[in-house]
């Protein structure tokens, strides 16, 4: 985690006014909790992800603040001001859409001008606004073309520009980077991230893209079936999962099920039934022993090795195995060990050093090493 | 390779002949010099000059081009509206029974169409005194009914493959719905409804069936004036006229096909 911080960041300030609150909010179609009994406070300036898989309701919630649906129950303010039953066309909010939803018809410059023209504006003020926009997305020279004449890239920032010419309070962004090749996508996420500062203006995006959510938000919301199951910063989501849901969800994770069997200090010994072994982890809170717990440990903070450590200190795991796998990916390379017969464990090994030939090899024996701090206690 | 392309060839050759033989006799017959339509006697345009001074065929063929025109006019506007309903207002009540209702007309016996037509008018008039008689104005309405049919079939397959998120986006930039569907929905959609139109034009204007029930004293339609003077023997002008017809209707059909064929802009 980042060290202490001389300014307080909005969602830790008690006196700072929210943007956007939804209160107990649940939204159903037939039998089916699309977003159930969610409750969630964002503040402005923040750029803020709702991660999950398909079907995990994060699109609804986001078309319910665009006010495309209707919660069946709950309240949306915005601004501390009441748009639970406000169309779409009343609420101070735009939305980016997935498909981009360009007007075929329309040039680029009508593209992006037909917010303003919805809101009376005067001619001049338009066009200006329009060049801005242009500007912003740099498409100056575009302004004449028809959507279907440009590329994939140049479409996404129309879009990008069109919603933002009304100014919005709070834009939403439905997967804004889905459609675009992998190369495109990294660029322009830092477009994106840079575009939202300048403005200053809230951004809520929607993605099922982890890396997409840690590298741009300041926050984020890791849902499932509807519901939120863990917020925080990138930073705290990745070190602190605090349910199993969330560690296998955002990156790679190895899971280790037992049983508490000792606790002393902040330390607490488990055994883990599938090893046959008793692993350590540091733990803060008191549990009861005999309570099932999980220990998740990421494969970067494993050290591997090809001989056994001597001296295990008492706060340090080790367990080995037969390397199965190994996966060279230029920089780091991944190791599958394994540990028990129903059990691989994943080790990272950072290719800090050049090389042509691998310290272990397939069929090896490799010892894995890791410190109680790194490991993550699991009650969830 | 060559042998395949020879029997494919032939084939085609066979089915287009089969096709378009009468129609093209009837386009060669109409430049005949010879007063008898089946005996050639070298090449004239007279018989065009003849039917410009046919005030019977010229009269029909005004009644029919009218009728044809406000049948399509009410065809696309009744048959845009069922579409939307189809299309834009989701699961309703009764919406299966409606999508099976808007197509049962096309097909449904053109004959059984236009006695029930003439059945409900010839009540109505008694019942309501409108509309008095039978003529054009009977004629256009139960042309309407069948043509509302097929222009609610084109409407709705172009419809549904809109994104409906273009819609979502214009109010979501501050346009009510109303002004959505005007400037969004229906600039989309206006080369289906010109396909509609069109088609409910050429539907309208060699409809004979129908009209035959529907119309009464001095309102024949063009296709009634053809049918029954050719029971009388086929006159060249018959042949000058029809040659016409096929000309207009042609383009009418060809424009609708490429109107409706036109890829979906993204």
């Amino acid at each position: 985690m980042a060290g202490p911080r001389a300014v307080l960041e909005a969602w830790q300030d008690p006196s700072a006014a929210p943007l956007v609150e939804i209160r107990n909010v649940t939204k159903t179609f037939g039998n089916f909790y699309a977003v159930d009994d969610l409750s969630l406070t964002i503040y402005p300036k923040e750029f803020f992800s709702l991660l999950g898989a398909s079907g995990c309701g994060k699109t609804t919630l986001l078309r319910m603040l665009a006010g495309f649906e209707r919660p069946d129950s709950g309240r949306l303010l915005i601004g501390g001001e009441e748009v639970t039953h406000l169309p779409p066309y009343q609420r101070p909010v735009n939305m980016m859409f997935q498909s981009y939803a360009l007007f075929p018809h329309l040039s680029v410059a009508d593209n992006i001008a037909f917010g303003l023209r919805q809101e009376g504006l005067p001619r001049q003020e338009i066009n200006q606004r329009v060049a801005e926009m242009l500007e912003l997305v740099r498409l100056s020279d575009y302004a004449k073309r028809k959507p279907d004449q440009l590329s994939g890239g140049q479409r996404q920032r129309v879009a990008l520009a069109r919603s933002l010419a009304k100014h919005p309070k709070l834009l939403l962004l439905d997967e804004p980077l889905g459609a675009l090749d992998r190369k495109l996508r990294e660029h322009t996420q830092f477009e994106l991230v840079n575009i939202q500062e300048r403005l200053g203006i809230t951004f809520i995006m929607v993605t099922h893209d982890q890396e997409e959510a840690m590298t741009m938000s300041t926050r984020m919301a890791v849902m499932n079936e509807g519901r939120i199951r863990q917020l925080g910063t990138p930073g705290e989501i990745y070190e602190h999962p605090n349910n199993r849901f969330v560690a296998g969800f955002i990156g790679a994770v190895n899971q280790f099920e037992g049983r508490v069997i000792a606790q002393n200090e902040k330390q607490l010994q488990i055994h883990c039934e599938i090893t046959d072994s008793n692993l350590v982890v540091h733990c803060e809170h008191e549990i009861t022993l005999g309570t099932p717990i999980a220990i998740a440990i990421r494969p970067e903070k494993i050290t591997i090795s090809t001989v056994a450590s001597e001296t295990i200190e008492k706060s340090e795991n080790q367990l080995t195995g037969c390397v199965e796998e190994i996966a060279y990916l230029g920089d780091v390379s991944i190791y599958h060990v394994r540990v028990a017969p129903e059990l691989l464990v994943e080790a990272q090994l950072t290719n800090s050093a050049r090389r042509h030939t691998a310290p272990l090899t397939w069929g090896d024996q490799a010892w894995l090493r890791w410190k109680a701090e790194d490991g993550i206690a699991l009650l969830e | 390779m060559k042998q395949r392309s020879t029997l494919v060839f032939s084939c085609m050759a066979f089915g287009y002949a089969f096709l378009y033989a009468p129609i093209l006799s009837l386009i060669i017959f109409s430049f005949n010099e010879s007063r008898l339509v089946t005996v050639w006697g070298g090449f004239s345009t007279k018989w065009y000059g003849a039917l410009l001074e046919n005030d019977q065929l010229l009269g029909a063929a005004w009644i029919s081009l009218r009728i044809a025109f406000i049948n399509a006019c009410f065809a696309v506007l009744l048959g845009t509206l069922a579409a939307v309903a189809l299309v834009r207002f989701g699961r309703f009540r009764g919406r299966k029974l409606l999508a099976f209702m808007v197509g049962a007309p096309l097909v449904m016996p053109e004959v059984i169409l236009g006695l029930a037509s003439l059945l409900l008018f010839v009540s109505m008039d008694q019942l309501l005194g409108w509309p008095e008689g039978r003529g054009m104005t009977t004629i256009a309405i139960a042309h309407i009914t069948f043509s509302t049919a097929y222009v609610a079939v084109v409407v709705q397959s172009r419809l549904g493959r809109l994104d409906p998120s273009l819609e979502e986006a214009a109010m979501d930039l501050g346009a009510r719905p109303l002004k959505v569907f005007f400037v969004i929905t229906l600039p989309l959609i206006a080369p289906a409804l010109t396909a509609g139109w069109l088609l409910a034009f050429t539907l309208s204007l060699d409809d004979l069936v129908i009209a035959s029930f529907t119309s009464g004293p001095g309102a024949s339609t063009l296709p009634m004036v053809v049918y029954s003077s050719v029971r009388l023997g086929v006159s060249p002008e018959i042949n000058a006229l029809a040659t016409l017809l096929v000309l207009i209707v042609s383009v009418g059909i060809i424009i609708a096909g490429m109107l409706i064929q036109q890829k979906k802009p993204t």
